[in-house]
Protein backbone atom coordinates (compact mmCIF):
# COMPACT_ATOMS: atom_id res chain seq x y z
CA UNK A 1 0.00 0.00 0.00
CA UNK A 2 1.53 3.30 -1.03
CA UNK A 3 1.87 6.28 1.29
CA UNK A 4 -0.59 8.37 -0.70
CA UNK A 5 -3.33 5.98 0.28
CA UNK A 6 -2.33 5.97 3.94
CA UNK A 7 -5.08 8.26 5.32
CA UNK A 8 -7.85 5.95 4.14
CA UNK A 9 -6.05 2.72 5.01
CA UNK A 10 -7.62 2.46 8.46
CA UNK A 11 -11.13 2.56 7.14
CA UNK A 12 -10.20 0.24 4.28
CA UNK A 13 -8.72 -2.26 6.69
CA UNK A 14 -11.99 -2.28 8.58
CA UNK A 15 -13.93 -2.84 5.43
CA UNK A 16 -12.00 -5.95 4.42
CA UNK A 17 -10.93 -7.30 7.81
CA UNK A 18 -12.89 -8.76 10.68
CA UNK A 19 -13.96 -6.71 13.69
CA UNK A 20 -11.72 -6.82 16.77
CA UNK A 21 -14.08 -9.19 18.61
CA UNK A 22 -14.20 -11.67 15.76
CA UNK A 23 -10.41 -11.50 15.41
CA UNK A 24 -9.88 -12.16 19.10
CA UNK A 25 -12.37 -15.04 19.03
CA UNK A 26 -10.79 -16.69 15.96
CA UNK A 27 -7.29 -16.24 17.36
CA UNK A 28 -8.42 -17.63 20.72
CA UNK A 29 -10.01 -20.71 19.17
CA UNK A 30 -6.90 -21.37 17.06
CA UNK A 31 -4.58 -20.99 20.06
CA UNK A 32 -6.68 -23.23 22.30
CA UNK A 33 -7.02 -25.88 19.58
CA UNK A 34 -3.28 -25.94 18.79
CA UNK A 35 -2.41 -25.84 22.48
CA UNK A 36 -4.62 -28.79 23.38
CA UNK A 37 -3.99 -30.87 20.25
CA UNK A 38 -0.30 -30.23 19.47
CA UNK A 39 1.52 -28.53 22.35
CA UNK A 40 0.05 -30.59 25.20
CA UNK A 41 1.26 -33.96 23.80
CA UNK A 42 4.74 -32.49 23.33
CA UNK A 43 4.84 -31.16 26.91
CA UNK A 44 3.63 -34.48 28.30
CA UNK A 45 6.66 -36.23 26.78
CA UNK A 46 9.09 -34.08 28.77
CA UNK A 47 6.99 -33.92 31.94
CA UNK A 48 6.65 -37.71 32.07
CA UNK A 49 10.31 -38.25 31.13
CA UNK A 50 11.44 -36.38 34.26
CA UNK A 51 8.50 -37.46 36.48
CA UNK A 52 10.64 -39.96 38.40
CA UNK A 53 13.58 -37.62 38.67
CA UNK A 54 16.72 -36.96 36.72
CA UNK A 55 18.41 -40.19 37.90
CA UNK A 56 15.75 -42.44 36.37
CA UNK A 57 15.97 -40.38 33.17
CA UNK A 58 19.73 -40.92 32.87
CA UNK A 59 19.42 -44.60 33.83
CA UNK A 60 16.84 -45.17 31.08
CA UNK A 61 19.13 -43.59 28.49
CA UNK A 62 22.21 -45.45 29.71
CA UNK A 63 20.53 -48.90 29.53
CA UNK A 64 22.43 -51.23 27.15
CA UNK A 65 19.19 -51.86 25.20
CA UNK A 66 18.69 -48.11 24.74
CA UNK A 67 22.27 -47.71 23.57
CA UNK A 68 22.01 -50.52 21.01
CA UNK A 69 18.63 -49.16 19.83
CA UNK A 70 20.21 -45.73 19.40
CA UNK A 71 23.11 -47.22 17.43
CA UNK A 72 20.78 -49.15 15.15
CA UNK A 73 18.59 -46.08 14.58
CA UNK A 74 21.64 -43.99 13.64
CA UNK A 75 22.92 -46.74 11.32
CA UNK A 76 19.56 -47.08 9.55
CA UNK A 77 19.28 -43.31 9.05
CA UNK A 78 22.91 -43.15 7.85
CA UNK A 79 22.05 -45.57 5.02
CA UNK A 80 18.47 -44.55 4.19
CA UNK A 81 18.95 -40.76 4.08
CA UNK A 82 21.93 -40.68 1.62
CA UNK A 83 20.20 -43.27 -0.59
CA UNK A 84 17.09 -41.11 -0.85
CA UNK A 85 19.20 -37.96 -1.17
CA UNK A 86 20.83 -39.22 -4.37
CA UNK A 87 17.44 -40.28 -5.70
CA UNK A 88 15.80 -36.99 -4.70
CA UNK A 89 18.42 -34.94 -6.54
CA UNK A 90 18.23 -37.13 -9.68
CA UNK A 91 14.42 -37.04 -9.72
CA UNK A 92 14.29 -33.28 -9.11
CA UNK A 93 16.80 -32.62 -11.94
CA UNK A 94 14.76 -34.81 -14.28
CA UNK A 95 11.39 -33.30 -13.43
CA UNK A 96 12.39 -29.65 -13.00
CA UNK A 97 14.79 -29.30 -15.93
CA UNK A 98 13.12 -31.36 -18.67
CA UNK A 99 9.71 -31.55 -20.31
CA UNK A 100 8.60 -35.01 -21.33
CA UNK A 101 5.48 -37.09 -21.63
CA UNK A 102 4.38 -38.96 -18.54
CA UNK A 103 5.94 -36.45 -16.14
CA UNK A 104 2.86 -36.04 -13.96
CA UNK A 105 2.40 -39.82 -13.89
CA UNK A 106 6.00 -40.17 -12.70
CA UNK A 107 5.26 -37.60 -9.95
CA UNK A 108 2.28 -39.64 -8.83
CA UNK A 109 4.46 -42.77 -8.67
CA UNK A 110 7.03 -40.92 -6.54
CA UNK A 111 4.20 -40.00 -4.14
CA UNK A 112 3.02 -43.62 -3.80
CA UNK A 113 4.76 -44.34 -0.46
CA UNK A 114 2.83 -41.42 1.10
CA UNK A 115 -0.42 -43.20 0.27
CA UNK A 116 0.61 -46.57 1.68
CA UNK A 117 -0.02 -47.35 5.35
CA UNK A 118 3.27 -47.94 7.19
CA UNK A 119 2.05 -51.39 8.23
CA UNK A 120 1.24 -52.28 4.61
CA UNK A 121 4.73 -51.07 3.60
CA UNK A 122 6.24 -53.48 6.11
CA UNK A 123 3.96 -56.28 4.94
CA UNK A 124 5.08 -55.76 1.34
CA UNK A 125 8.66 -56.63 2.33
CA UNK A 126 7.57 -59.56 4.50
CA UNK A 127 5.80 -60.98 1.43
CA UNK A 128 8.81 -60.27 -0.80
CA UNK A 129 11.53 -61.74 1.40
CA UNK A 130 9.55 -64.02 3.72
CA UNK A 131 10.03 -67.78 4.11
CA UNK A 132 7.14 -68.64 1.76
CA UNK A 133 8.04 -66.14 -0.96
CA UNK A 134 9.94 -66.87 -4.17
CA UNK A 135 13.01 -64.98 -2.95
CA UNK A 136 13.00 -66.24 0.64
CA UNK A 137 14.45 -69.76 0.18
CA UNK A 138 17.06 -68.50 -2.33
CA UNK A 139 18.31 -65.87 0.11
CA UNK A 140 18.21 -68.44 2.91
CA UNK A 141 20.47 -70.80 0.92
CA UNK A 142 22.89 -67.96 0.33
CA UNK A 143 22.92 -67.24 4.06
CA UNK A 144 21.47 -63.75 3.63
CA UNK A 145 19.04 -62.67 6.30
CA UNK A 146 16.84 -59.70 5.43
CA UNK A 147 13.66 -60.05 7.46
CA UNK A 148 13.89 -59.78 11.24
CA UNK A 149 17.39 -58.37 10.70
CA UNK A 150 19.02 -55.03 9.97
CA UNK A 151 18.74 -55.12 6.12
CA UNK A 152 14.93 -55.46 6.34
CA UNK A 153 14.72 -52.45 8.66
CA UNK A 154 16.89 -50.42 6.28
CA UNK A 155 14.84 -51.36 3.21
CA UNK A 156 11.51 -50.61 4.92
CA UNK A 157 12.85 -47.25 6.10
CA UNK A 158 14.07 -46.36 2.59
CA UNK A 159 10.58 -47.16 1.26
CA UNK A 160 8.84 -45.00 3.88
CA UNK A 161 11.16 -41.99 3.45
CA UNK A 162 11.45 -42.40 -0.33
CA UNK A 163 9.55 -39.23 -1.47
CA UNK A 164 10.70 -36.77 1.21
CA UNK A 165 13.76 -35.15 -0.39
CA UNK A 166 12.39 -35.37 -3.95
CA UNK A 167 9.15 -33.71 -2.83
CA UNK A 168 11.06 -30.86 -1.18
CA UNK A 169 13.38 -30.24 -4.15
CA UNK A 170 11.02 -30.62 -7.12
CA UNK A 171 8.78 -27.55 -6.49
CA UNK A 172 11.79 -25.47 -5.50
CA UNK A 173 13.78 -26.31 -8.65
CA UNK A 174 10.69 -25.90 -10.85
CA UNK A 175 10.14 -22.45 -9.39
CA UNK A 176 13.75 -21.45 -10.11
CA UNK A 177 13.57 -22.53 -13.76
CA UNK A 178 16.62 -23.52 -15.78
CA UNK A 179 17.87 -20.26 -17.33
CA UNK A 180 20.93 -20.10 -15.04
CA UNK A 181 21.92 -23.66 -15.90
CA UNK A 182 21.37 -23.00 -19.60
CA UNK A 183 23.69 -19.99 -19.34
CA UNK A 184 26.35 -22.09 -17.61
CA UNK A 185 26.15 -24.85 -20.23
CA UNK A 186 26.25 -22.41 -23.14
CA UNK A 187 29.38 -20.86 -21.59
CA UNK A 188 30.99 -24.31 -21.77
CA UNK A 189 30.46 -25.78 -18.30
CA UNK A 190 29.88 -29.53 -18.15
CA UNK A 191 26.84 -31.15 -16.56
CA UNK A 192 28.38 -31.93 -13.17
CA UNK A 193 30.11 -28.55 -12.98
CA UNK A 194 26.81 -26.83 -13.74
CA UNK A 195 25.04 -28.85 -11.08
CA UNK A 196 27.60 -28.28 -8.31
CA UNK A 197 28.37 -24.61 -9.05
CA UNK A 198 24.96 -23.33 -10.22
CA UNK A 199 22.08 -25.56 -9.15
CA UNK A 200 23.29 -26.78 -5.77
CA UNK A 201 24.00 -23.32 -4.28
CA UNK A 202 20.48 -22.25 -5.32
CA UNK A 203 18.71 -25.14 -3.62
CA UNK A 204 21.01 -25.86 -0.67
CA UNK A 205 18.62 -24.68 2.08
CA UNK A 206 15.65 -26.53 0.64
CA UNK A 207 17.88 -29.58 0.28
CA UNK A 208 19.00 -29.27 3.91
CA UNK A 209 15.41 -29.09 5.11
CA UNK A 210 14.48 -32.10 2.97
CA UNK A 211 17.37 -34.06 4.49
CA UNK A 212 16.31 -33.06 8.01
CA UNK A 213 12.68 -34.12 7.45
CA UNK A 214 13.79 -37.36 5.82
CA UNK A 215 16.13 -38.00 8.75
CA UNK A 216 13.45 -37.27 11.37
CA UNK A 217 11.09 -39.71 9.68
CA UNK A 218 13.82 -42.33 9.16
CA UNK A 219 14.74 -42.25 12.85
CA UNK A 220 11.13 -42.16 13.98
CA UNK A 221 9.49 -44.73 11.68
CA UNK A 222 7.48 -47.21 13.68
CA UNK A 223 4.79 -49.18 11.81
CA UNK A 224 6.82 -50.47 8.87
CA UNK A 225 9.90 -51.20 10.98
CA UNK A 226 7.76 -52.92 13.60
CA UNK A 227 6.44 -55.38 10.99
CA UNK A 228 9.84 -56.33 9.49
CA UNK A 229 11.99 -56.22 12.64
CA UNK A 230 10.93 -59.19 14.75
CA UNK A 231 11.44 -57.08 17.92
CA UNK A 232 14.68 -58.74 19.03
CA UNK A 233 15.97 -56.76 22.00
CA UNK A 234 19.48 -55.43 21.55
CA UNK A 235 19.49 -56.71 17.95
CA UNK A 236 16.68 -55.34 15.78
CA UNK A 237 15.23 -52.74 18.08
CA UNK A 238 15.24 -49.16 16.86
CA UNK A 239 14.43 -46.30 19.26
CA UNK A 240 10.68 -46.20 18.44
CA UNK A 241 10.38 -49.98 18.91
CA UNK A 242 12.32 -49.71 22.15
CA UNK A 243 9.84 -47.06 23.33
CA UNK A 244 6.96 -49.43 22.63
CA UNK A 245 8.59 -52.29 24.56
CA UNK A 246 9.37 -50.09 27.59
CA UNK A 247 5.84 -48.63 27.57
CA UNK A 248 4.19 -52.04 27.37
CA UNK A 249 6.46 -53.25 30.21
CA UNK A 250 4.90 -50.53 32.39
CA UNK A 251 8.15 -48.60 32.42
CA UNK A 252 6.43 -45.38 31.35
CA UNK A 253 9.09 -43.01 32.72
CA UNK A 254 11.84 -44.88 30.85
CA UNK A 255 9.71 -44.99 27.68
CA UNK A 256 9.20 -41.22 27.87
CA UNK A 257 12.91 -40.67 28.57
CA UNK A 258 13.78 -42.43 25.30
CA UNK A 259 10.86 -40.66 23.59
CA UNK A 260 12.27 -37.30 24.72
CA UNK A 261 15.37 -37.98 22.58
CA UNK A 262 13.21 -38.31 19.46
CA UNK A 263 11.06 -35.35 20.54
CA UNK A 264 14.21 -33.22 20.79
CA UNK A 265 15.20 -34.35 17.31
CA UNK A 266 11.76 -33.22 16.10
CA UNK A 267 12.14 -29.86 17.86
CA UNK A 268 15.58 -29.30 16.34
CA UNK A 269 14.18 -30.14 12.89
CA UNK A 270 11.39 -27.59 13.30
CA UNK A 271 13.68 -24.94 14.78
CA UNK A 272 16.11 -25.24 11.86
CA UNK A 273 13.20 -25.00 9.44
CA UNK A 274 11.85 -21.88 11.15
CA UNK A 275 15.27 -20.21 11.15
CA UNK A 276 15.86 -21.11 7.50
CA UNK A 277 12.46 -19.70 6.53
CA UNK A 278 13.10 -16.49 8.43
CA UNK A 279 16.52 -15.93 6.87
CA UNK A 280 16.08 -17.36 3.41
CA UNK A 281 12.42 -16.74 2.66
CA UNK A 282 11.64 -18.17 -0.73
CA UNK A 283 14.52 -20.64 -0.84
CA UNK A 284 12.29 -23.24 0.80
CA UNK A 285 9.40 -24.59 -1.21
CA UNK A 286 6.17 -22.98 -0.10
CA UNK A 287 4.07 -26.08 -0.28
CA UNK A 288 4.88 -29.55 0.82
CA UNK A 289 3.08 -32.79 1.42
CA UNK A 290 4.10 -35.70 3.56
CA UNK B 1 27.23 -37.36 -17.65
CA UNK B 2 27.72 -35.63 -20.98
CA UNK B 3 28.50 -38.92 -22.66
CA UNK B 4 25.22 -40.42 -21.50
CA UNK B 5 23.07 -37.41 -22.21
CA UNK B 6 21.15 -37.46 -25.47
CA UNK B 7 22.16 -34.66 -27.75
CA UNK B 8 19.61 -31.83 -27.88
CA UNK B 9 19.38 -32.18 -31.65
CA UNK B 10 18.30 -35.79 -31.34
CA UNK B 11 15.47 -34.96 -28.98
CA UNK B 12 12.63 -37.38 -29.53
CA UNK B 13 9.00 -36.40 -29.97
CA UNK B 14 7.99 -37.30 -26.43
CA UNK B 15 10.19 -34.69 -24.87
CA UNK B 16 10.91 -31.05 -25.55
CA UNK B 17 14.51 -30.38 -26.53
CA UNK B 18 16.79 -28.87 -23.94
CA UNK B 19 20.43 -27.79 -23.91
CA UNK B 20 20.90 -29.18 -20.41
CA UNK B 21 22.69 -32.51 -20.05
CA UNK B 22 21.75 -35.40 -17.80
CA UNK B 23 18.30 -36.35 -19.11
CA UNK B 24 19.26 -39.96 -19.84
CA UNK B 25 21.16 -40.45 -16.60
CA UNK B 26 18.55 -38.88 -14.31
CA UNK B 27 15.66 -40.63 -16.10
CA UNK B 28 17.43 -43.99 -15.95
CA UNK B 29 18.39 -43.64 -12.31
CA UNK B 30 14.96 -42.35 -11.22
CA UNK B 31 13.09 -45.17 -12.97
CA UNK B 32 15.51 -47.87 -11.78
CA UNK B 33 15.47 -46.74 -8.14
CA UNK B 34 11.71 -46.17 -8.15
CA UNK B 35 11.15 -49.66 -9.58
CA UNK B 36 13.48 -51.40 -7.13
CA UNK B 37 12.31 -49.65 -3.98
CA UNK B 38 8.62 -49.00 -4.65
CA UNK B 39 7.08 -50.54 -7.77
CA UNK B 40 8.44 -54.12 -7.65
CA UNK B 41 7.71 -54.60 -3.92
CA UNK B 42 4.17 -53.20 -4.35
CA UNK B 43 3.63 -55.40 -7.42
CA UNK B 44 4.62 -58.36 -5.22
CA UNK B 45 1.68 -57.57 -2.92
CA UNK B 46 -0.63 -57.38 -5.94
CA UNK B 47 0.58 -60.75 -7.26
CA UNK B 48 0.24 -62.41 -3.87
CA UNK B 49 -3.26 -60.99 -3.57
CA UNK B 50 -4.19 -62.30 -7.03
CA UNK B 51 -3.21 -65.85 -6.05
CA UNK B 52 -5.73 -65.81 -3.22
CA UNK B 53 -8.72 -66.40 -5.47
CA UNK B 54 -12.06 -64.62 -5.23
CA UNK B 55 -13.73 -66.89 -2.72
CA UNK B 56 -10.91 -66.75 -0.22
CA UNK B 57 -10.52 -63.00 -0.74
CA UNK B 58 -14.22 -62.25 -0.13
CA UNK B 59 -14.34 -64.61 2.84
CA UNK B 60 -11.57 -62.57 4.49
CA UNK B 61 -12.91 -59.20 3.36
CA UNK B 62 -16.39 -59.84 4.75
CA UNK B 63 -15.27 -61.34 8.01
CA UNK B 64 -17.12 -59.22 10.61
CA UNK B 65 -13.92 -58.42 12.52
CA UNK B 66 -12.27 -57.22 9.28
CA UNK B 67 -15.24 -55.12 8.16
CA UNK B 68 -15.57 -53.47 11.57
CA UNK B 69 -11.81 -52.68 11.61
CA UNK B 70 -12.04 -51.17 8.10
CA UNK B 71 -15.17 -49.24 9.09
CA UNK B 72 -13.37 -47.85 12.13
CA UNK B 73 -10.24 -46.89 10.17
CA UNK B 74 -12.19 -45.15 7.42
CA UNK B 75 -14.89 -43.72 9.72
CA UNK B 76 -12.50 -42.27 12.30
CA UNK B 77 -10.26 -40.93 9.50
CA UNK B 78 -13.32 -39.25 7.95
CA UNK B 79 -14.39 -37.60 11.22
CA UNK B 80 -10.79 -36.54 11.93
CA UNK B 81 -10.43 -35.10 8.41
CA UNK B 82 -13.66 -33.09 8.83
CA UNK B 83 -12.50 -31.70 12.19
CA UNK B 84 -9.09 -30.93 10.68
CA UNK B 85 -10.66 -29.17 7.71
CA UNK B 86 -12.67 -26.84 9.94
CA UNK B 87 -9.85 -26.07 12.39
CA UNK B 88 -7.08 -26.29 9.78
CA UNK B 89 -8.69 -23.56 7.65
CA UNK B 90 -9.21 -21.47 10.79
CA UNK B 91 -5.58 -21.91 11.88
CA UNK B 92 -4.33 -21.10 8.36
CA UNK B 93 -6.53 -17.98 8.33
CA UNK B 94 -5.20 -16.78 11.68
CA UNK B 95 -1.57 -17.48 10.68
CA UNK B 96 -1.86 -15.66 7.33
CA UNK B 97 -4.14 -12.72 8.18
CA UNK B 98 -3.36 -11.79 11.78
CA UNK B 99 -0.19 -10.38 13.28
CA UNK B 100 0.44 -11.41 16.86
CA UNK B 101 3.52 -12.10 18.98
CA UNK B 102 4.84 -15.64 18.61
CA UNK B 103 3.13 -16.16 15.26
CA UNK B 104 6.28 -17.63 13.70
CA UNK B 105 6.64 -20.20 16.49
CA UNK B 106 2.99 -21.14 16.30
CA UNK B 107 3.46 -21.59 12.56
CA UNK B 108 6.42 -23.91 13.26
CA UNK B 109 4.38 -25.87 15.82
CA UNK B 110 1.86 -26.81 13.12
CA UNK B 111 4.54 -29.06 11.57
CA UNK B 112 5.04 -30.93 14.85
CA UNK B 113 3.01 -34.01 13.81
CA UNK B 114 5.22 -34.30 10.70
CA UNK B 115 8.42 -34.29 12.75
CA UNK B 116 7.38 -36.11 15.93
CA UNK B 117 7.65 -39.91 15.57
CA UNK B 118 4.27 -41.61 15.72
CA UNK B 119 5.25 -43.88 18.62
CA UNK B 120 6.20 -40.80 20.69
CA UNK B 121 2.91 -39.09 19.83
CA UNK B 122 1.13 -42.37 20.59
CA UNK B 123 2.37 -42.77 24.17
CA UNK B 124 1.95 -39.03 24.84
CA UNK B 125 -1.69 -39.06 23.67
CA UNK B 126 -2.36 -42.29 25.59
CA UNK B 127 -1.08 -40.64 28.78
CA UNK B 128 -3.11 -37.45 28.22
CA UNK B 129 -6.37 -39.27 27.51
CA UNK B 130 -5.94 -42.10 30.03
CA UNK B 131 -8.73 -42.30 32.67
CA UNK B 132 -6.29 -40.79 35.18
CA UNK B 133 -4.64 -38.44 32.66
CA UNK B 134 -5.45 -34.70 32.60
CA UNK B 135 -7.59 -34.81 29.43
CA UNK B 136 -9.19 -38.11 30.39
CA UNK B 137 -10.34 -36.72 33.77
CA UNK B 138 -11.57 -33.47 32.21
CA UNK B 139 -13.51 -35.21 29.43
CA UNK B 140 -15.21 -37.63 31.79
CA UNK B 141 -16.14 -35.09 34.47
CA UNK B 142 -17.21 -32.33 32.03
CA UNK B 143 -18.85 -34.29 29.21
CA UNK B 144 -19.11 -37.84 30.51
CA UNK B 145 -16.98 -39.03 27.57
CA UNK B 146 -14.98 -42.20 28.18
CA UNK B 147 -11.90 -42.45 25.97
CA UNK B 148 -10.85 -46.02 26.80
CA UNK B 149 -12.62 -48.82 24.91
CA UNK B 150 -14.27 -46.45 22.42
CA UNK B 151 -13.32 -45.10 19.02
CA UNK B 152 -12.93 -41.60 20.53
CA UNK B 153 -9.21 -42.07 21.21
CA UNK B 154 -8.61 -43.30 17.67
CA UNK B 155 -10.23 -40.14 16.30
CA UNK B 156 -8.21 -37.86 18.58
CA UNK B 157 -4.95 -39.48 17.44
CA UNK B 158 -5.95 -39.11 13.78
CA UNK B 159 -6.78 -35.43 14.32
CA UNK B 160 -3.24 -35.00 15.68
CA UNK B 161 -1.49 -36.63 12.69
CA UNK B 162 -3.72 -35.08 10.02
CA UNK B 163 -3.89 -31.41 11.06
CA UNK B 164 -0.74 -30.12 9.27
CA UNK B 165 -1.94 -31.47 5.91
CA UNK B 166 -4.90 -29.06 5.84
CA UNK B 167 -3.01 -26.05 7.21
CA UNK B 168 -0.03 -26.52 4.88
CA UNK B 169 -2.21 -26.98 1.78
CA UNK B 170 -4.53 -24.03 2.50
CA UNK B 171 -1.92 -21.56 3.82
CA UNK B 172 0.04 -20.84 0.59
CA UNK B 173 -3.20 -20.36 -1.39
CA UNK B 174 -4.57 -17.98 1.22
CA UNK B 175 -1.33 -15.99 1.09
CA UNK B 176 -1.71 -15.50 -2.64
CA UNK B 177 -5.32 -14.34 -2.64
CA UNK B 178 -5.69 -10.86 -4.06
CA UNK B 179 -7.04 -8.52 -1.39
CA UNK B 180 -8.53 -6.26 -4.05
CA UNK B 181 -11.37 -8.66 -4.79
CA UNK B 182 -12.29 -8.48 -1.11
CA UNK B 183 -12.24 -4.69 -1.25
CA UNK B 184 -14.45 -4.74 -4.34
CA UNK B 185 -16.86 -7.09 -2.62
CA UNK B 186 -16.98 -4.85 0.47
CA UNK B 187 -17.40 -1.72 -1.67
CA UNK B 188 -20.33 -3.31 -3.47
CA UNK B 189 -22.03 -3.71 -0.12
CA UNK B 190 -21.35 -7.30 0.85
CA UNK B 191 -20.98 -7.94 4.55
CA UNK B 192 -17.82 -9.59 5.86
CA UNK B 193 -19.41 -13.01 6.23
CA UNK B 194 -20.82 -12.82 2.72
CA UNK B 195 -17.41 -11.78 1.32
CA UNK B 196 -15.66 -14.64 3.09
CA UNK B 197 -18.15 -17.32 2.08
CA UNK B 198 -18.97 -16.10 -1.44
CA UNK B 199 -15.69 -14.50 -2.61
CA UNK B 200 -12.77 -16.04 -0.71
CA UNK B 201 -13.87 -19.59 0.01
CA UNK B 202 -14.75 -20.63 -3.59
CA UNK B 203 -11.18 -19.82 -4.69
CA UNK B 204 -9.77 -21.86 -1.84
CA UNK B 205 -12.05 -24.84 -2.34
CA UNK B 206 -9.58 -27.01 -4.32
CA UNK B 207 -6.88 -26.46 -1.68
CA UNK B 208 -9.32 -27.21 1.13
CA UNK B 209 -10.50 -30.40 -0.59
CA UNK B 210 -6.89 -31.46 -1.22
CA UNK B 211 -6.00 -30.89 2.42
CA UNK B 212 -9.08 -32.84 3.49
CA UNK B 213 -8.16 -35.75 1.19
CA UNK B 214 -4.52 -35.82 2.35
CA UNK B 215 -5.56 -35.74 6.01
CA UNK B 216 -8.10 -38.52 5.39
CA UNK B 217 -5.60 -40.68 3.47
CA UNK B 218 -3.01 -40.34 6.22
CA UNK B 219 -5.57 -41.21 8.90
CA UNK B 220 -6.73 -44.39 7.19
CA UNK B 221 -3.26 -45.96 7.28
CA UNK B 222 -2.07 -44.54 10.61
CA UNK B 223 -0.77 -47.07 13.13
CA UNK B 224 1.85 -45.84 15.62
CA UNK B 225 -0.02 -42.94 17.17
CA UNK B 226 -3.28 -44.91 17.46
CA UNK B 227 -2.42 -48.27 19.00
CA UNK B 228 -1.39 -46.95 22.42
CA UNK B 229 -4.51 -44.83 22.96
CA UNK B 230 -7.06 -47.15 21.34
CA UNK B 231 -7.11 -50.10 23.82
CA UNK B 232 -7.51 -52.21 20.64
CA UNK B 233 -10.74 -53.98 21.49
CA UNK B 234 -11.89 -56.15 18.54
CA UNK B 235 -15.10 -54.83 16.90
CA UNK B 236 -14.82 -51.58 18.91
CA UNK B 237 -11.44 -49.89 18.73
CA UNK B 238 -9.32 -52.19 16.58
CA UNK B 239 -8.03 -50.39 13.46
CA UNK B 240 -7.34 -52.12 10.14
CA UNK B 241 -3.51 -51.71 10.21
CA UNK B 242 -3.43 -53.34 13.65
CA UNK B 243 -5.50 -56.24 12.34
CA UNK B 244 -2.85 -56.73 9.61
CA UNK B 245 -0.17 -56.93 12.29
CA UNK B 246 -2.26 -59.42 14.28
CA UNK B 247 -2.81 -61.62 11.19
CA UNK B 248 0.94 -61.52 10.49
CA UNK B 249 1.74 -62.56 14.05
CA UNK B 250 -0.66 -65.51 13.56
CA UNK B 251 1.26 -66.30 10.31
CA UNK B 252 -2.00 -65.74 8.45
CA UNK B 253 -0.36 -64.20 5.37
CA UNK B 254 -3.50 -64.57 3.22
CA UNK B 255 -5.55 -62.58 5.73
CA UNK B 256 -2.94 -59.85 6.06
CA UNK B 257 -2.55 -59.61 2.27
CA UNK B 258 -6.30 -59.34 1.66
CA UNK B 259 -6.79 -56.51 4.20
CA UNK B 260 -3.69 -54.71 2.89
CA UNK B 261 -4.99 -54.98 -0.69
CA UNK B 262 -8.34 -53.45 0.22
CA UNK B 263 -6.62 -50.57 2.02
CA UNK B 264 -4.15 -50.08 -0.83
CA UNK B 265 -6.80 -49.95 -3.54
CA UNK B 266 -8.79 -47.34 -1.61
CA UNK B 267 -5.64 -45.32 -0.84
CA UNK B 268 -4.57 -45.30 -4.49
CA UNK B 269 -8.06 -44.17 -5.49
CA UNK B 270 -7.65 -41.33 -2.96
CA UNK B 271 -4.25 -40.41 -4.42
CA UNK B 272 -5.80 -40.34 -7.88
CA UNK B 273 -8.57 -38.01 -6.67
CA UNK B 274 -5.99 -35.73 -5.00
CA UNK B 275 -4.05 -35.48 -8.26
CA UNK B 276 -7.22 -34.70 -10.20
CA UNK B 277 -8.06 -31.98 -7.68
CA UNK B 278 -4.64 -30.43 -8.09
CA UNK B 279 -4.80 -30.56 -11.88
CA UNK B 280 -8.24 -28.93 -11.67
CA UNK B 281 -6.89 -26.31 -9.29
CA UNK B 282 -3.93 -25.53 -11.59
CA UNK B 283 -6.26 -25.20 -14.54
CA UNK B 284 -8.87 -22.92 -12.98
CA UNK B 285 -7.01 -21.07 -10.29
CA UNK B 286 -3.42 -21.11 -11.54
CA UNK B 287 -1.97 -22.53 -8.35
CA UNK B 288 -1.58 -25.90 -6.67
Amino acid sequence: MSEVKAPSSRRQKQAIGEGPLTRAALLGVALVFLGLMLIAPLLVVFVEAFSRGFGVYIDALAMPDTMSALQLTLLVAAIAVPANLVFGVAAAWLIAKFDFKGKSFLLTLIDLPFAVSPVVSGLVFVLLFGANSALGPVLDDMGIKILFAVPGIVIATIFITFPFIARELIPLMQQQGSSEEEAAVSLGAGGWRTFFLVTLPNVKWGLLYGVLLCNARAMGEFGAVSVVSGHIRGMTNTLPLHIEILYNDNKAAAAFAVASLLAMLALITLAVKTLLEARFAGSLAAQRRH
Amino acid sequence: MTALAPDGARATRWRRRSVLPGFGLSLGYTIAYLSLVVLIPLAGLGIRSATLGWNEFWAIAFDPRVTSALELSFGAALVAAIVNTVFGVLVAWVLVRYKFPGRRWLDAAVDLPFALPTAVAGIALATLYAPNGPFGIALESLFGVKVGFTSFGVTMALIFVGLPFVVRTVQPVLEEIDRETEEVSATLGAGRWRTVTRVIMPGMLPAILTGFALSFARGVGEYGSVIFIASNLPYVSEIAPLLIVIKLEEHNYAGATAIATIMLVISFAMLFVINLLQAWSRKWFGHE
